[in-house]
């Protein structure tokens, strides 16, 4: 029987991956929460986590210059948030929202990193075999 | 985490915020001084901010975006003048000019930026606490 750390292990180290990339743009939101014109933005880390959403069509590339449809970065997209009161300068930022969604990401990632902690402790028990 | 880009957004808030803070104080000094002609006259002073992109890629792709001090502009608000015959920075008309500094406003500009300034550090902390705890993963 042999130990593969991708099973053992499941969705948790891409979890917070993603969750520490929701945490820089969470706190560029709240950075920018008095610059005029700035949009908060957010992406879903539970629909990013599902996988791709439906197969796509194959997309032929004849230049090396082309940007490919699959890559991570381009599934990978930021959404703008919908202001609940918007303000005159434009800005889209409201700090209390952007801070209890900052406060649950950060929980969030909490939580992952001690399911894999977990995951690490009962491994080394197995192979230590006490 | 990937890197410590975090640490220079927050600190880019930071710093923005700090800016505005002593803006608002300088505002506040000087809402009483007084002078004899317009172009000598304290003006009240603001910052401006804008969100700083590298590039149009970044705009969609990059997670980090900083906060940007473009500069700081004197408000064009018309200068308080004050008839004050026996007031000796007295114009030959007479007249004094007071600063447009709102010390309303300026109050509420102070609250307002010490409060985004706490938001940061409290960033600052909570990313460097997840940072810490990763780093100890598997101990």
């Amino acid at each position: 029987m042999k130990i593969s750390f991708a099973n053992a292990l499941g969705l948790h180290p891409q979890a917070l991956q993603l969750r520490a990339r929701r945490t820089e743009v969470l706190a560029s939101n709240l950075a920018n929460s008095d610059t005029p014109h700035y949009k908060a933005r957010d992406f879903d880390v539970d629909r990013l986590l599902r996988g791709p959403d439906a197969p796509k069509l194959p997309l032929q590339k004849t230049s090396p210059d082309h940007l490919s449809l699959d890559d991570e970065d381009a599934r990978f997209r930021l959404l703008y948030r919908v202001p609940q009161q918007a303000a005159l300068d434009g800005n889209t930022v409201e700090e209390h929202i952007e801070q209890a969604k900052f406060a649950e990401n950060a929980l969030r990632y909490q939580a992952s990193l001690r399911f894999v902690n977990g995951k690490f402790s009962g491994l080394m028990t197995a192979i230590r075999g006490e | 985490m990937s890197s410590l880009k975090i640490f220079d957004v927050a600190g880019s808030g930071m710093n923005a915020q700090m800016l505005r803070l002593n803006l608002t104080a300088s505002n506040l000094a000087n809402v009483d001084s007084v002078s004899s002609s317009i172009e000598q006259t304290y003006k009240s002073r603001q910052p401006v901010f804008a969100a700083q992109f590298r590039n149009a890629f970044d705009r969609l792709h990059s997670t980090t975006t900083e906060v940007k001090v473009l500069g700081v502009v004197e408000s064009p608000e018309p200068l308080r003048m004050e008839y004050a015959p026996n007031h000796p920075m007295a114009n030959d008309d007479g007249y004094i000019f007071k600063p447009n500094v709102d010390p309303v406003e300026e109050l509420a500009n102070m609250i307002a930026a010490s409060r985004s300034y706490q938001n940061n550090i409290e960033v600052l902390n909570t990313a460097r606490e997840m940072m810490m705890q990763t780093l100890k993963m598997g101990q």
